[in-house]
């Protein structure tokens, strides 16, 4: 459908950070790790809902900071003996610019 | 009876001889050195300048001519012919009946390019001790010792002493690791650092350059360290060539039998030359022991030698170490660790089987020779197992029985309050596998939010695995680091860490960015240690932290600005209303004395915050590991028995202390009299004004645990109240451990310990300016960071908006 889309630069993330894509269907976390990889998560903790945006981000995961769940970037998943899985979104960095596949939204939403 | 080797133990041996049989033997005694027996061991403080040679010599001219003893020093012994019993010199052959090997050791010399070069030399004898005196002598001169073990070590200090500029270079993680484990070498590193001593371990030496002598050192990763005095104190060998060439029997050492013969019936041996039953030896003691056995034996008595356990008490540049027994690791064997690195003591004992092997002692050895009596006797050491590292005072008496109280608890007893987790779950968890706390946190999630229950959970699996448990010491960090906080605060210091790379490169962290549990401590350590170098990480801050606001459980947030001393106008509650109202935030009074509103979206917070600060308030930090909240009573002002101007005070403290970053947060109070109606007798500092003045309490709490302060100090004024109260928190704020409380830090530390930091008013007004140096830095209102309305409508915004319809 309509692929990938400019949705910023990667330098308005801060490093070990994430910034947020609004959505009519909801937020989307983009982070950005200390060795400049860029992923992308629902802005929901799949636990109880909390804003992963706002977690620390280590290695190549991130702390949700409400209960300490912690998400591995490339599959989502919770790590130790946590069984929960976030949504992840491509995305990639191409010339500085960061591009989310929107299709993938879009089918996510639609199913 | 010739004797080859004039040393600690042929000097002894003598001795001895002469008492019991001083009619036995014409004794000729030969030594390589040109001097008689003296107390080479003493050769550190003829280094140092603390005694001269003629202080540490053990037999003198008139010693020797009172015994008949024909002496022949300064010539040494080339050869001994066993066929015609003679031994050869430069100067001809003297015949003996009986012969005495006393050769001692010989220093290595690692054998690495320049090491024949002028200037290198071992640490052995008077002629070493003097080289390295005359080198000393020239002002600016440096030295490099190789070798960080006790002798290296004390070399070290001697030429420190003397003026010269030294290194040590130690092959090994630490120092004196045969002796000390990593922490209790960083101790010692830290504290030789202190005196000017540049270590550098995990150090390999490749070569010693120079033209035409000792320049300098290379070490394998290419660093210089350029020395006119290069000393290598890396070991000693037993000195066996001579025997070896007469072809006595020799292993590591001249061999001997129990009576101190070799294999020659003529000739025996004594001191650190030889080797008996497989032991080669280092030290005097034994080696006494010996000679007196070596002394019957000439003598014609019957006598065996079984070497004894030692203990070693020494001053390292006035560093306190005792060691004694046998204390390397070994299968079946299990160390008892005290650790207070704030005060520099370390203990470790080493056990097998109930009984005591080995113990070291750095910083507090006061109790070593109860600690050895225990080693010599073999006592069974399984009674008094708990109490044992605190020395001979704490024993006696039954300990109670810790388990009996979780034992009675019935299934259905909470454990963990946080996560709701009752005993029958941990147990159930415990049994389906989770054998460890790390394991219990992940799964049932018992002890993985506050940890206040954490002991109870160990005492759970305690009872339920038995003897399959053992309760780990010193905790690291965090599962990127075996570092414990109290080892990563001390070297961030020692070694001068400023970033969090450093951090993470220096210490050997296995993570490249750390994880959410240690960053926010390093950031911390980092900030407080070096508040003008190192910039706080908004990065590594929790969530509350990074947006200056408390979040709630459905992402919405808590804003609460300040209330001086817990007083306000109707001004400032006018603001707070209508910011109320506008942001339709729900109220709440805190214990605290302030206003928390509630509810607030993280994209209107810039917003209120400006409204706020428009009607003149600051952020309350009451989201922070910080300064919080100072309670008062109204005090002289108003009431019938206030006895000073508490709210005054309370304001005061508020002004000066807000803004800093501490290890977890601080709550402070004031009350104007003993009726204390501010509660600040369960504060972290609390203070009770009273008619002569001001009584400062500290280490309170009135959370998790609730605990009474402890008095710190009585002061008469309102300056001195300041002082003390800054003072304390700038110490807590250096020492403690990332999300300890004063109260746990206090424990830990002890309040004698902090009153005998805080009584030195030099030391007061030190730790004043420190904190002012971090106020000058950190003391601002993060909600007026935002200046511009564009910078507040940005703050929050999303990098994109997309609309998924029209994209479709």
């Amino acid at each position: 459908m309509t692929g990938w889309t400019d949705i910023g630069a990667l330098a308005d993330i801060p490093q070990r950070g994430a910034r947020v894509v609004k959505t009519s269907r909801g937020c989307i976390a983009v982070f950005r790790t200390g060795a400049d990889e860029v992923y992308a998560l629902d802005d929901a903790c799949p636990h109880k809902g909390g804003p992963l945006s706002e977690g620390i981000v280590h290695g190549a995961s991130v702390t949700c900071p409400l209960h300490n769940r912690v998400f591995d970037f490339a599959t989502g998943a919770a790590q130790g003996a946590d069984t929960e899985v976030a949504t992840t979104y491509p995305v990639k960095v191409e010339g500085g610019r960061l591009l989310l596949d929107l299709a993938a939204l879009a089918d996510r939403s639609a199913a | 009876l010739v004797i080859i080797g004039a040393g600690m133990a042929s000097g002894r041996a003598l001795e001895e001889l002469f008492s019991l049989a001083p009619d036995a033997y014409e004794v000729t005694l030969f030594n390589a050195e040109p001097r008689g027996n003296y107390n080479r061991i003493m050769l550190s403080p003829v280094l140092s300048g603390e005694k001269s040679y003629g202080e540490i010599v053990t037999h003198d001219a008139d010693w020797y001519d009172s015994h008949g003893v024909e002496t022949r020093f300064g010539e040494p012994v080339t050869a001994i012919d066993r066929g015609r019993k003679v031994v050869v010199t430069a100067k001809g052959e003297t015949p003996y009946d009986k012969l005495v090997l006393a050769t001692g050791s010989t220093p290595f010399i690692i054998p690495m390019p320049g090491h024949d070069l002028p200037g290198v030399i071992a640490y052995r004898d008077l002629d070493d001790t003097n080289t390295m005196i005359a080198a000393a002598a020239t002002p600016g001169a440096r030295a490099v010792v190789i070798g960080g073990g006790l002798l290296g070590l004390e070399a070290a200090a001697g030429l420190r002493l003397r003026g010269m500029e030294v290194s040590v270079v130690h092959l090994a993680g630490h120092l004196m690791e045969r002796q000390l484990d990593p922490s209790a070498g960083y101790l010692l590193e830290k504290a030789l650092a202190e005196r000017g001593i540049a270590i550098h371990c995990s150090a390999s030496s490749k070569e010693i350059y120079g033209q035409d002598r000792a320049e300098g050192l290379r070490l394998e990763d290419g660093t210089e360290i350029p020395a006119d005095l290069i000393v290598m104190a890396v070991g000693i060998r037993p000195g066996t060539a001579l025997g070896k060439a007469a072809g006595l029997e020799t292993g590591r050492g001249i061999v001997i039998d129990d009576r101190c013969v070799t294999s020659d019936p003529d000739i025996l041996a004594v001191g650190e030359c030889v080797e008996h039953r497989g032991a080669v030896f280092g030290l005097v003691a034994p080696l006494f022991d010996m000679a007196k056995v070596l002394a019957r034996t000439l003598a014609g008595e019957a006598a065996a030698f079984a070497p004894v356990e030692v203990a070693t008490k020494l001053k390292v540049t006035g560093c306190d170490l005792f060691s004694a027994g046998d204390f390397a690791e070994g299968e079946g064997r299990e160390d008892i660790v005290f650790r207070d690195p704030a005060r520099g003591v370390y203990k470790r004992l080493v056990l097998k089987e109930d009984r005591l092997l080995g113990a070291v002692m750095y910083g507090d050895t006061a109790d070593g020779a109860w600690f050895f009596g225990l080693i010599k006797d073999g006592t069974d050491v399984s009674e008094m197992r708990e109490t044992l590292i605190f020395g001979p005072s704490f024993q006696g008496g039954t300990a109670p029985d810790p388990m009996a109280a979780v034992a009675a608890l019935p299934d259905e007893a909470e454990i963990c309050g946080c996560n709701g987790v009752s005993k029958g779950q941990v147990v159930a968890a415990i049994n389906a596998g989770a054998h460890d706390i790390g394991a219990l946190r992940a799964g049932c999630k018992a002890s993985a939010s506050c940890g206040t229950c954490t002991g109870l959970v160990e005492q759970v699996l305690a009872l339920t695995l038995g003897d399959g448990f053992a309760l780990p010491q010193a905790q690291p960090v965090c599962g990127c680091t075996e570092l414990s906080h109290e080892d990563v605060r001390r070297l961030i210091k020692a070694r001068e860490l400023k970033s969090q790379a450093a951090v993470w490169q220096e210490l050997g962290w296995t993570t490249k960015d750390g994880c959410h549990v240690c960053r926010p401590a390093i950031n911390y350590y980092l900030l407080a240690d070096w508040p003008l170098e190192y910039r706080d990480d908004p990065q590594s801050r929790f969530v509350n932290e990074r947006n200056h606001a408390n979040i709630q459980k459905d992402g919405t947030y808590s804003v609460m600005p300040r209330m001086w001393g817990g007083m306000t106008t109707p001004e400032e509650l006018l603001a707070i209303a209508a910011a109320a109202k506008k942001y339709d935030a729900a109220v709440k009074v805190t214990g605290g004395q302030r206003i928390d509103l509630l509810g607030v979206k993280k994209e209107d917070l810039p917003a209120i915050w400006k409204d706020l600060n428009d009607a003149g308030m600051v952020s309350g930090h009451a989201y922070t590991k910080g300064l919080r909240t100072v309670k008062t009573c109204v005090g002289s002002d108003w009431c019938r028995f206030g006895t000073q101007d508490s709210t005054g005070l309370g304001i005061k403290l508020e002004k000066r202390l807000w803004g800093s970053w501490t290890p977890h947060k601080v709550k402070l109070a004031v009350s104007g009299c003993p009726r204390n109606c501010a509660e600040a007798t369960c504060k972290d500092v609390g203070i009770v004004c009273v008619d002569s003045g001001y009584q400062i309490g500290v280490a309170g709490a009135a959370g998790m645990d609730v605990k009474e302060t402890e008095r710190l100090v009585d002061v008469a004024t309102e300056e001195e109240a300041i002082e003390w109260s800054t003072a304390f928190i700038q110490l807590y704020r250096e020492h403690a451990k990332y999300l300890d409380r004063p109260y746990k830090w206090v424990a830990k530390a002890g309040l004698d310990w902090v009153k005998e930091v805080l009584s030195d008013p030099a030391e007061r007004r030190a730790l004043n300016a420190r904190f002012d140096i971090s106020q000058s830095v950190y003391q601002t209102d993060p909600w007026a960071a935002l200046v511009t309305a564009e910078e507040r409508a940005s703050w929050s915004s999303p990098i994109a908006t997309i609309d998924l319809e029209a994209a479709e």
